[in-house]
């Protein structure tokens, strides 16, 4: 067993291990070591993961495991997406008493992501989602005692099982309908399937599976409770890192179904483009900033969608895809530290004046928010113009077109949150958190600013980016 | 030089930011400072300009790679137009942080953002890369979107709003052109220089017609161009009077400025065949521009329909100037003409809204029946807003002047009716800047105004200035137009 192609995984993993150890020995004022333990963790499975790249695309395990420039693109973004989560938890779970179980559960949760990103087997895919979603479940419903994070949680729970029950059927008809599991198989076996209702409909019942994850229609509506009830740390992580699994593994998946026999196209435009506007005309009028991106990262989904749309159509298709998740990643995980560095102060009006007290804060939170509408020269900007650019690139003109009437009305809503930062009057200056959060917003900021500015340092690796079937 | 000349107000500005404590004149001072800097380098490359016959269209250049992967590089550089552009902007963004604003506390964040403004929108007119200039036309929504909203009055938050999310929609609209003709082009590129000798698109017929829409939609809005120009009412009454100033005098050339830069350049044969409804469109704006300016009560909506009208006719310059019908001479004339009309238009808008904001700072109150007979307390108010109202009602010996001619000659070549029509526009302008002064500075005084008071020297010199350099193109034109005149020339001549 080529045991090395999973070090970066086995590093996850054992971190995790390791950190619960921790948490069930020491005292609760030491519990905040499990962060540094998991930032550790995270780097080290980082390095690892970045000297897996040999330059060839090519699957590994009997080919269930995918080492490609996506794989691995996508499992850095993960695990530094992590890191920025695990930044913004020990001040806030500083009286949780054994809360370094808090940073295994993030780690395995990250683990699932990293799965699904690299999944190249229909069983690997199934394993992935639901690691990541039984860890999900957790972290959303960590309040054990405050009613709306318990909520979150069951809500999370109620249609993540109905979403995964729905992924298995569709897996178990595609294994029965082609007889293999592993991509490279069933791409063979596709060339010479007739296409039948059926293996359509398996495959619609995969992409719904997966699409939970994603947070996209029609299983997208865990997104805003988790947004507003799960932890403020943890509901930064569940917005963004369970995203960048499913959408390189919708992606994968999706690339080996032809599609002269199968017309998946329209069927993923349908769910972007329903995806964006639900996402958008529901976060209009909302009055509570973290429901505000719950709502804002259902749409964000749908964008990421017009890229898996054109999978295999434009080149320029899964580079756009990875650039965009790490923009969305960046700007959406600086959105929530800020929350969480001015102690999870979530109604809109609560900002009030921020930028008076709280410049640098307040500049932060516009600087992402702006971001996630596409203002250049920022992260966001640059991703959604690769987005366009290979969804024109494809032939799908209209779905760029949908996508900027999208972007258009959501500038209103991050409006809505970023003007009474600076318009209004306010008496107090709010309180802070602590230093870790305010790291972790440096971080994100720095990100958006860098992923913008600099965009050609990954744009520039990610050129050839073949999939190994 | 050009990259300085942004840089140096963007570095500016952050440095303001984190500039302690320091007194409300001393930033503004500061301000004044780093404002000039733009200004004398863009002299500097007036001075060194080549316009003659052989010389390099866009001069200046430099270029820096930015994202290779996607064509996209910091490609600036300057030819006719944009250097008249450029630098009436400057002297523009100069007046109005010079002009005494009340900064509600707030000194350093207003004249950052306001630096900021000026680096990204000399970057627009400086850019010779579409996605280049795209960052830049978006920036300049975002720094006039903090400017109207902190510094406004009365619903400036709303206000604001508007203004961003209309012009964004019209920015989008212009990105997405921008792909398609980029995408059409063989391969992809964003060099503007690469672009326009390439004509991408040229014989597509629907893709080249949706690729043009999307410019127009885009610039028509920023312009703006009747019926995109909901959003510039509001935004003008609640805006601070510099800001409105810069909003006018600068932000609506864009519009016209990408018209000329983008379809007109890169996609002529196209924009040949759709100069008609262009035009058509351009002599709605400045008929309804000038009739709904002639029904408005309020001062500064008065002076912000009259932008809609001037743009017109800008508009219908460049209509008349890609349009098949005509000749060599009369479409250079009209295209002269419009890029004229730009540099006269800032000029004296701006200095209509910097009255605008004398009429606020004293009395906090726009409706030109509170007022009357200011002649009286304020001579030196009088005549500012004289001198500027004739300039705008196209005097001959002012620089308005200049341009309408300019425009009308050209018009009267290739569009003779429109140009019939449109002149009728100058007809209601001129009476409505007249009906303005008289029920302004003439007849009886209400009793308040009696203290009123006069212009100050620190109003008077960047309105005075913006004044003189008025009246010296409208006497002597020379100088500008042989700068615009070797631009306008290729670009006709390549048609």
């Amino acid at each position: 067993m080529p045991l090395g192609d999973v070090l970066p995984e086995i590093a996850v993993l054992v971190t995790a291990v390791i950190g619960l150890l921790l948490a069930s020995f020491a005292p609760m004022r030491r519990q905040w070591l499990g962060a540094p333990l998991a930032l550790i963790g995270l780097a080290l499975a980082g390095v690892l993961c970045a000297m897996q790249w040999s330059g060839q695309p090519r699957l590994t395990f009997s080919g269930t495991w995918a080492l490609d420039g996506a794989s691995i693109a996508a499992r850095l973004i993960i695990l530094a997406a992590t890191a920025i989560a695990v930044l913004l938890a020990p001040e806030w779970f500083r009286h949780e008493r054994r809360h370094g179980e808090y940073y295994s559960m993030l780690l395995l949760s990250a683990l699932g992501a990293m799965a699904m990103a690299g999944a190249a087997d229909t069983l690997q895919l199934v394993m992935g989602v639901l690691l990541s979603s039984v860890t999900g479940y957790t972290l959303a419903a960590w309040h054990r005692d405050w009613a709306l994070s318990v909520e979150a949680g069951m809500k999370y729970f109620l249609i993540g099982a109905f979403a995964n029950t729905l992924l298995m059927l569709g897996v178990a008809l595609l294994f029965g309908l082609l007889g293999r599991t592993g991509y490279q198989d069933m791409a063979v076996a596709l060339t010479h399937a007739a296409a039948s209702p059926l293996l359509l409909l398996a495959l619609a019942l995969v992409v719904i599976g997966v699409a939970f994850e994603l947070g996209a229609v029609p299983v997208h509506t865990w997104l805003p409770d988790v947004a507003e009830g799960a932890p403020a740390p943890a509901a930064a992580f569940l917005t963004v890192v369970p995203k960048i699994g499913a959408a390189l593994a919708l992606a994968r998946l999706l690339h080996v179904f032809p599609t002269d026999a199968i017309g998946w196209r329209p069927l993923l435009a349908a769910i972007a483009v329903a995806t964006m506007t639900l996402g958008n005309l529901a976060a209009l009028w909302q009055t509570d900033l973290r429901r505000l991106l719950g709502w804002s990262s259902v749409s964000q989904a749908g964008y990421a969608l017009m890229a898996v749309t054109v999978i295999g159509a434009s080149g320029q298709a899964m580079p756009a895809l990875l650039f965009f998740l790490a923009g969305y990643a960046a700007a959406n995980l600086t959105a929530f530290a800020v929350v969480v560095q001015l102690r999870g102060r979530t109604e809109l009006a609560d900002y009030s004046g921020l930028a008076h007290h709280r410049p640098l804060l307040a500049a932060g939170l516009t600087l992402s928010l702006l971001s996630l509408v596409g203002i250049p020269p920022l992260a966001g900007f640059v991703g959604k113009l690769t987005l366009f650019l290979a969804t024109i690139d494809a032939g799908y003109a209209w779905l760029a077109v949908v996508a900027i009437l999208n972007t258009v009305v959501s500038l209103f809503y991050y409006l809505r949150a970023i003007a009474p930062i600076y318009f209004h009057e306010r008496k107090a200056a709010p309180q802070l958190l602590g230093n870790w959060a305010g790291s972790g917003v440096i971080a994100g900021v720095v990100a958006v600013l860098v992923l913008g500015l600099l965009a050609q340092a990954l744009l520039g690796h990610w050129e050839p980016m073949a999939l190994p079937w | 030089m050009l990259t300085l000349a942004i840089l140096v107000p963007l570095l500016g500005a952050f440095a303001l930011l984190f500039l302690p404590n320091a007194s409300e004149q001393t930033t503004r001072r500061i301000a004044i400072g780093v404002a000039a800097v733009p200004l004398v380098l863009l002299l500097i490359v007036w001075a060194r300009f080549d316009t003659g016959a052989g010389a390099a269209a866009f001069q200046q250049v430099a270029t820096v790679p930015w994202i290779p992967s996607l064509g996209v590089a910091w490609r600036v550089g300057i030819d006719g137009i944009a250097l008249a552009i450029s630098a009436m902007s400057a002297v523009l963004f100069l007046a109005a942080i010079a002009w005494p604003a009340e900064t509600k506390q707030r000194a350093r964040a207003y004249y950052a953002w306001f630096l900021f403004l000026e680096a990204v929108s000399l970057g627009v007119f400086m850019a010779l890369d579409l996605l280049l200039f795209y960052v830049f036309f978006d920036l300049s929504l975002v720094g006039m979107y903090f400017l109207i909203g902190r510094w406004g009055h009365d619903d400036a938050p709303r206000a604001a709003l508007k203004f961003f999310v209309y012009t964004f929609a019209g920015s989008l609209a212009i990105l997405l052109a921008i792909l398609g003709l980029s995408l059409g082009s063989g391969s992809l590129t964003f060099d503007m220089r690469e672009l326009i000798a390439r004509q991408p698109l040229a014989g597509m017929d629907v893709r080249s017609a949706l690729v043009l829409l999307g410019f127009v939609f885009g610039f028509g809005i920023k312009t703006p161009l009747f019926p995109l120009h909901t959003w510039l009412p509001p935004a003008h009454v609640n805006a601070p009077g510099p800001v409105s100033a810069i909003l006018a005098g600068v932000l609506l050339k864009m519009g016209v400025y990408g018209l000329i830069r983008i379809p007109f350049s890169m996609m002529s044969a196209t924009f040949a065949r759709y100069a008609l409804p262009l035009g058509i469109l351009a002599v709605i704006s400045i008929l309804w521009g000038s009739l709904v300016a002639l029904g408005q009560q309020d001062l500064k909506r008065r002076i912000a329909y009259t932008s809609v009208n001037h743009m017109g006719y800008a508009v219908l310059g460049v209509a008349a100037a890609g349009a098949v019908a005509g000749s060599d001479a009369g479409r250079l004339l009209a295209l002269t003409g419009a890029v004229v009309e730009m540099v006269a238009h800032g000029l004296i808008t701006g200095a209509l809204f910097l009255i605008t904001a004398v009429f606020w700072q004293r009395a906090r109150e726009y409706d030109m029946d509170a007022y009357g007979g200011l002649a009286q307390v304020a001579p030196r108010l009088t005549a500012a807003a004289t001198v500027a109202a004739f300039a705008s009602l196209g005097l001959p010996g002012l620089a308005g002047f200049v341009a309408e001619f300019q425009i009308f000659a050209g018009t009267f070549a290739s569009y003779p009716w429109l140009a019939a029509i449109g002149l009728l526009g100058i007809l209601i302008t001129a009476a409505l800047f007249l009906q303005m002064l008289q029920r302004l500075f003439f007849g009886a005084m209400p009793a308040r105004w009696a203290d009123f008071a006069d212009l100050r020297v620190r109003e008077l010199v960047p309105l005075g200035a913006l004044l003189l350099l008025v009246v010296a193109i409208g006497v002597y034109p020379h100088e500008l137009l042989a700068v615009i005149d070797s631009a306008t020339a290729t670009l006709v001549r390549s048609r």
